[in-house]
């Protein structure tokens, strides 16, 4: 009979009786929060060693960094009407980077909206961010979608979608199919502790684990879902108790320390790919910026408690561990930030320049090819709009070219 | 009367209702203590309380099925789903069972207490998730009213009858008018009735058919004909299911050219739904064939928004070859 006999636990459980009357309290599982490094950038005392090389330490500081001006300087391009959106991840910089640095490059990142860092680490181009957020021609997305939903075949990052948690079974079918091949790649799937109520959340949990696929579901709670605080979003403790329950593997650790992100993912990874199992990862950080530049938090929380977690900087903690080891220097610093900024303010100008996509990408890749009646609209819309120029300027001038050309 | 924008007409609205009711609730994403990221019930849990007025876990499935469990003790319950594009994942909730809660029991047991608000529609640089307008999915289930306002005028008067109403209801808010329809709202309870289109203006040439935000849309693409010596009659269809036939129909007897204008991509969109109704009825006295002008059969695009949407020059464009057919 073998597999197929269910004589034993046909429920499957792992019990023992009992003659006491009593509940299992809401509280049995406390799960701690694991760190390494201090609010001020020193290793806690007994803390476990770090296996960061240097390179990899000044990578991620570089990519935090970077991001940082990055969401400065676009979130004032949004404010002065130059792009229309944009989302910060003022806070929760290390932990993105830092498990980001943690995988391999084959490994595939499916991400919720809040993780431009990891996509910088992986070296998207600053040409490449900017191009999204400006809807252009250059953008790899066609000038579609809103700012920030960046994706990128090559640096295996999967396009940006906004209904929430509806990549998390998607990064378990995914990390299924690359068990299957064999190959030792994994995926990290990216998601907020809002998106965690989602039931898309369960299905992909609750299948990863019966299927056994090696994926790393890193669950960034920081205490907001646009206004709904962590407290009115669940009961239980955190997310990572979740994962008892689902059957995984799981791990909390502070989201605001870079080497303990770094460490926290790595276990996790190659216990993911050694023996095919999913495993669920809790940071704990704080959403410092608003939730988007649509929305003004001082209707939500007050400002007392944003300066209580301004102090703790991750970018600031990363830095002065790294000045602590003889890894950076201050003044070298300071001089590479003012480049980065000049930098980001340059791939600005010239990326607002470039031309919007060509009309034809309104109606290409809604399926492989162009359809019949699709074509049929496209071209009804072409000839509306070399009869009303103006009033469809982004578009208008370089058709009525086209047109005159081909004449 | 008081000047008020759509999302102070549809707070008025709620607000009176939850006062006039106690057995009655209004939950969803954000809408507790921030008042909705719309602020559309704004001041609400200030009022009425914290059990009545709250915010839900991020969980559409979950809103819809807590709200039809709720509905069928029989509290007037007033859930929102954060944007008409996050519907989906509530889809089966509100298909297969508030839409079928009465029938399958035998009308042992009803959800007709439940009004569904959600903002849906485009043109406001929203791309493929923050713009579309999903009525055709929804108009697909017996069971269901779909009811949709053009301005804060409509909005109270509409939601007020959707809430008394005791069949359940999605209120589509159009949230591109939010804040750009003001208008003069009584501050008292009004309503305005269920399944009933309503002529906005008379004409005699050809018949403006839409309904929501998309209305706005065809007065524009009217006011440019009537200066070509064209005379439309404009209709708001208000219910889209189930809709006015009579309205529609008397209409078209009359002008014999209709346009039926929607938001969303044109290919089984409502809009054909009234356009086969219509040509059964009025066959005879068609003077040209009723056209439909609505968005292209693509996801809903950020950097092409413009060329994409039903303006009003496709609308007027489509009028031109109607009476010139
Ligand atoms: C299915 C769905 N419902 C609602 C929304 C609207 N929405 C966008 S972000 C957000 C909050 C997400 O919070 P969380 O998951 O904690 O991520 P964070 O923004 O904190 O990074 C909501 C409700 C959405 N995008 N998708
Ligand atoms: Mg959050």
């Amino acid at each position: 009979m073998g597999k197929l006999n269910n004589i034993d636990n046909p429920n499957n459980i792992n019990s023992s009786d009992t003659l006491s009357l009593e509940f299992v309290s809401e509280h049995a599982l406390s799960i701690p929060s694991f760190k390494m490094l201090d609010a001020s950038g020193k290793m806690y005392k007994g803390a476990m060693k770090s296996t960061m090389d240097k390179k990899t330490a000044l990578r991620i500081y570089a990519t935090m960094r970077f991001v940082r001006v990055l969401d400065e300087r676009m979130l004032a391009a949004q404010r002065q009407g130059r792009i229309s959106f944009y989302m910060q991840c003022l806070g929760e910089e290390a932990a993105v980077t830092a498990s980001a640095a943690a995988l391999e490059d084959k490994d595939m990142i499916f991400a919720q909206y809040r993780e431009q860092a990891a996509l910088a680490y992986r070296g998207f181009s600053l040409e490449n961010f900017m191009n999204q957020n400006f809807s252009n021609e250059k953008d790899l997305g066609k000038g579609r979608q809103m700012p920030i939903h960046y994706g990128s075949k090559e640096l295996n990052y999967m396009t940006i979608s906004s209904p929430l948690g509806t990549q998390i079974p998607q990064a378990t079918g995914y990390a299924y199919g690359q068990k299957l091949d064999g190959e030792g790649a994994c995926s990290i799937c990216y998601f907020g502790e809002g998106a965690a109520s989602e039931g898309d959340f369960h299905a992909g949990l609750n299948m990863a684990a019966v299927h056994k696929a090696p994926v790393l579901f890193f669950a960034r709670n920081n205490g907001y879902a646009i206004s709904t605080p962590a407290s009115e979003q669940f009961k239980g403790d955190g997310i990572a108790c979740r994962g008892v329950g689902y059957g995984m593997k799981a791990i909390r650790v502070d989201g605001v320390d870079a080497l303990a992100v770094y460490e926290a993912v790595k276990m996790a990874r190659d216990y993911a790919v050694t023996n095919n199992e999913p495993v669920l990862i809790e940071s704990i950080a704080y959403r410092l910026a608003a939730h988007s530049s649509s929305d003004d938090p001082s209707g939500y929380r007050s400002k007392d408690e944003e300066e209580n977690f301004r102090e703790n900087c991750p970018i600031a903690r990363f830095k002065s561990y790294l000045l602590k080891q003889g890894w950076l220097d201050e003044a070298q610093d300071e001089k590479a930030k003012d480049e980065i900024r000049q930098q980001v303010l340059d791939a600005l100008k010239t990326s607002e320049k470039i031309e919007v996509p060509a009309l034809e990408e309104l109606v290409t890749d809604v399926y492989e090819q162009v359809p019949p009646h699709l074509q049929r609209q496209y071209e009804q819309l072409k000839q509306h709009i070399i009869k009303y120029p103006e009033a469809y300027p982004a578009t208008a001038a370089r058709i009525v070219s086209n047109t005159q050309e081909a004449k | 009367m008081a000047k008020m924008n759509m999302l102070q007409a549809i707070n008025s609205a709620l607000s009176i209702a939850m006062e006039e009711n106690k057995r009655s609730c209004v939950f969803g994403e954000d809408v507790g203590h921030f008042g909705g990221v719309f602020r559309a019930t704004s001041g609400l849990q200030e009022k009425f309380g914290k059990e009545r007025v709250f915010n839900t876990p991020l969980v559409e499935q979950g809103i819809m099925g807590f709200a039809n469990g709720l509905a069928a003790l029989g509290y007037t319950t007033i859930a929102e789903i954060q944007f008409a594009d996050y519907i989906f994942p509530a889809f089966d909730q509100i298909v297969n069972e508030t839409a079928k809660f009465r029938y399958r029991s035998g009308n042992e047991f009803n959800v007709g207490n439940l009004v569904i608000r959600t903002p849906y529609g485009g043109g406001i640089a929203g791309g493929l998730y923050h713009s579309q307008s999903p009525e055709a999915y929804f108009a697909h289930t017996p069971g269901l009213q779909l009811v949709f306002p053009r301005n804060a005028y409509q909005a109270k008067g509409l939601l007020t009858s959707c809430i008394e109403s005791n069949d359940p209801v999605i209120f589509f808010e159009p949230k591109r008018l939010y804040r750009a329809s003001v208008g003069e709202v009584p501050e008292e309870k009004y309503s305005i009735p269920l399944g009933k289109a309503e002529v906005v203006k008379q004409g005699s040439d050809i018949s403006l058919l839409a309904w929501g935000a998309q209305v706005e849309i065809i007065e524009k693409a009217a006011a440019m004909a009537e200066q070509e010596g064209i005379s439309c009659e404009i209709i708001d269809l208000r219910t889209v299911l189930p809709w006015d036939v009579e309205t529609v129909v008397n209409s078209v007897l009359k002008t014999g050219r209709l346009i039926v204008s929607q938001e969303a991509p044109v290919t089984a969109g409502f809009a054909s739904e009234i356009s086969a109704t219509i040509q059964q009825e009025c066959f005879l006295h068609l003077e040209s064939p009723i056209d439909r002008v609505c968005g292209l059969d693509t996801p809903y695009p950020l950097a092409h928004e413009k060329e994409y949407m039903a303006d009003h020059l496709k609308v007027y464009e489509a009028i031109k070859r109607s009476v010139n057919y």
